[in-house]
């Protein structure tokens, strides 16, 4: 190559030390860099990787992908490629309230905006409300997508525990309580109420209206992210929020990135128009309009595809795959691990005891070639250390074994070790019928994603 | 003008800060006019080495494989030059225990430390033995994994309750740890590079955290949150001392090209060596290419005298 054609010289250390004055604190990350060089390793191909939270692609048929595509040349091919309105295409919403129908949610189409997938509505809200140091009630857990925006909008946030029933509600009310003794009013309440990322609970329909009747009552506005519930495996699905609220101060989040795919970037929001007003404004700012290709083709699926019947194949392929990680579970994680067993979704939460540090297990992991998300990164405030996020759509039942079974295998070494190093080895010694029980016995229901406030390392969002 | 292979990547953790490494090694050689061969190590390392056929190798690699002198002993088979430290340099450099061995018998100053594998723990009842080294160390006790070339896996045990976790957390990079007593006071580091008249050390980094916890070790290293100063402000003679003992550790370890010693110097004016990096990063916020700066040699020139003396070194007999 001639040196021409080089780029131009990079900038010197000192260089880069004068632009670090300039950065904004809001571009300050919570991740170590430490943490993201670990994770850039978890996408070695030799790794089973039950980190991410890929959908399937694979099974979506290419026949259909290609007729989608040519249907739109030959019909809509200048329109594809031109800009569109900031607030989405009509056929588009058509879509959209079909997906929303089949939840139960009636929907004007006019309080809604397409979207640049499901986090584009996480950006577009919190830079519609937050101010820094705003305070935003979340789960703890909190999808761990989340935390970066709400860091880089510099809230503070506040998370509550959950249990089998999905957000404590009696707790966020106590929570709310004492905000207002210390004189701050939280601005929004982030909950994904079905099959939470991560934590894999569903909220419960009493919890739910409770919830509703709170941020009436308060005169909250709630956020509810919704991309995986139309992903049921089994049982009923409780009414959404937004169908319990009817829009007043629910806003909803919804996404095809699950249903149809994550690669067209296509979600919305659904708000209060006096909301969406600026929510829109902040969508132009920020991009103009969602990608008009991108609309269409959601279109053309809608018109010649079967949605429904998509949907229900990849619910058979992840009902299996489910299945199989809650079976390997019970096979090889020690009996003093926990861990919830979700109705729907993408994804298990695990916790074990407190002594174990799930970032340093992923490196005891990644010598074994396997891969998970450990916890820290679904907490603002330093919990989750010894708990760990499972994804069980991006493998096959037989990686999603061999995966779980050398994960359990890391983790009972550390418990032996601890145990040695303490003195106490009953505390780690498997008892035969213990671990003879099956999955049902050891599912211990609602203690599993409560989780107790460790001491130390404090960490919040925002220069608060 | 040689036809240079950039070695970078490879499995370590530390693989992303060797890509940038690398990459930045990479344009430097181009400006340099050489022909660049840039090989992200991996299972067909060997392979390709054959069929590109370097005159050199520079190894621009971090932590294991790349720095522990595994990937240095293959180019030594296949008889090619490389950069940096010899194989046996690097074995004992990135074995922290070795070092501190080696160190405490030179007499040069290193924090009290015990090393234990998990092995002693399991077979020979070494966790008996955790009350006397507390005692004798001293809460905070600074806990690691013996051979990680990053902060990765390096705890504070606060009181006697932590330090079984800790163990079990450094356990998890490497099946030898050591306790070491925590030395409380300003973070150096010593940049060597080996020159015609020898090895010579370069100005004295110093890390600043910007905010009041210095337990958090993963602090330093991310922009913004550490702020780096060079030539560190410091005492009378505490600089020419540092530079003494960063090159002491050099001589010792046998290390050869260019290195990173970081040291302690605690509030009585004290100095002790942690440990010695082989091949210490080489990125636009990496400290010896910072060092080099501040004595007036550019990145390119570093360069250019890394691999000059790659192709000088006496092949080994």
């Amino acid at each position: 190559m001639s040196p021409e054609a080089r780029p131009p010289s990079r900038s010197t250390s000192r260089d880069l030390e004068r632009y670090a004055g300039l950065f904004a604190s809001r571009t300050r990350v919570m991740k170590s860099s430490a943490m993201r060089d670990i994770m850039a390793v978890t996408t070695r191909p030799e790794v089973i990787s039950l980190a991410g939270g890929l959908p399937d692609t694979s099974s979506f048929p290419p026949e259909t992908f290609a007729a989608i595509t040519s249907r739109i040349a030959e019909q809509a091919c200048a329109k594809a490629l031109q800009y569109g309105p900031t607030e989405g295409l009509p056929e588009t919403k058509e879509c959209i309230a079909e997906v929303m129908a089949a939840e139960g949610m009636r929907v004007d189409r006019d309080d809604m905006i397409v979207t640049a997938g499901g986090q584009q509505v996480i950006d577009l809200v919190t830079k519609t409300l937050i101010d820094p140091g705003d305070v935003i009630v979340a789960e703890g857990p909190t999808y761990p997508g989340a935390v970066p925006v709400f860091h880089a909008y510099q809230a503070d946030v506040v998370q509550i525990d959950m249990d089998a029933e999905g957000m404590r509600v009696d707790l966020l009310e106590e929570t709310l309580d004492r905000l207002e003794r210390d004189g701050r009013r939280p601005k929004f309440i982030y909950t994904v109420p079905s099959f939470q990322n991560p934590a894999g609970v569903t909220m419960s329909l009493p919890r739910r209206k409770r919830l509703v009747e709170v941020a009436a009552e308060r005169e909250l506005l709630v956020l509810e992210d919704n991309p995986y519930g139309l992903l049921r495996y089994e049982g009923e699905a409780p009414e959404p929020l937004y169908a319990l609220d009817g829009g007043v101060y629910v806003m909803y989040l919804g996404t095809f990135s699950k249903i149809l795919s994550p690669g067209i970037r296509v979600g919305w929001v659904v708000a209060p128009p006096p909301v969406l007003e600026k929510i829109n404004l902040g969508k132009q700012e920020a991009d103009l309009c969602t990608s008009t290709l991108s609309q269409l083709m959601v279109q053309a699926y809608f018109e010649i595809g079967d949605w429904r019947g998509y949907v229900r194949s990849l619910t058979g392929i992840y009902r299996a795959r489910r299945d199989a990680m809650l079976a390997a579970l019970a096979d090889h994680f020690p009996p003093q691990a926990e861990w919830t067993r979700p109705g729907g979704g993408l994804f298990i939460w695990a916790t074990l005891p407190d002594f174990i540090d799930t970032d340093d297990l992923l490196v005891r992991a990644l010598r074994d070639n396997v891969a998970f998300v450990p916890g820290s990164g679904a907490y603002l405030d330093g919990r989750g250390h010894n708990s760990m996020r499972l994804n069980f759509s991006g493998s096959g039942e037989e990686g999603i074994r061999e995966g779980v079974r050398r994960i359990g295998e890391a983790i009972r070494e550390q418990l032996e070790l601890y145990g040695t190093l303490t003195g106490e080895l009953e505390a780690v010694r498997v008892e035969p019928d213990e671990a003879d029980a099956g999955p049902a016995d050891r599912d211990v229901g609602g203690r599993v994603v409560e989780l107790r406030r460790r001491e130390g390392r404090p960490r919040r969002a925002g220069g608060a | 003008m040689s036809r240079v292979a950039v070695l970078k990547g490879g499995r370590s953790l530390e693989r992303q800060v060797s890509l940038r490494s690398g990459a930045r090694v990479q344009d430097a050689l181009a400006r340099l006019g050489h022909d660049v061969v840039p090989i992200d190590v991996g299972v067909d390392l060997i392979e390709r080495l054959r069929a590109e056929a370097p005159e050199v190798c520079f190894v621009a690699l971090h932590g294991r494989d790349g720095e522990d002198g595994t990937v240095q002993e293959l180019l030594e088979i296949l008889d090619l030059p490389y950069t940096g430290s010899g194989v046996p340099a690097c074995a004992r450099a990135m074995d922290k225990v070795l070092t501190k061995h080696m160190l405490v018998e030179a007499g040069i100053p290193t924090p009290e430390f015990f090393a234990f594998t998990q092995m002693a723990f399991r077979e020979l009842g070494a966790a008996e033995t955790l009350p006397a080294i507390e005692q004798r160390l001293d809460f905070p006790i600074v806990v690691k994994p013996s051979s990680q070339g990053s902060a990765l896996g390096i705890k504070f045990a606060r009181s006697a309750g932590d330090v079984p976790a800790a163990l079990v957390s450094a356990f998890s990079y490497d099946a030898r740890v050591l306790l070491e007593r925590y030395v409380k006071g300003r973070d150096l580091a010593v940049s060597v590079l080996d020159g015609d008249g020898g090895p010579r050390a370069l100005p004295v980094v110093e890390a600043v955290p910007r905010e009041e916890d210095f337990y958090d070790f993963e602090a330093r290293y991310e922009i913004g949150r550490t702020e780096f100063v060079c030539p560190a402000e410091l005492p009378d003679g505490v600089a020419e001392r540092a530079a003494e003992l960063a090159l002491a550790t050099y001589d010792m370890l046998g290390l050869y090209g260019f290195a990173r010693v970081d040291l302690m110097l605690d509030g009585e004016g004290e100095l002790y060596v942690l440990e010695a990096n082989p091949i210490p990063g080489l990125t636009d916020t990496s400290l010896l290419p910072m060092a080099a700066e501040a004595a007036d040699i550019g990145f390119d020139d570093l360069v250019a005298q890394i691999l000059e003396l790659a192709l000088a070194r006496a092949p080994r007999v």
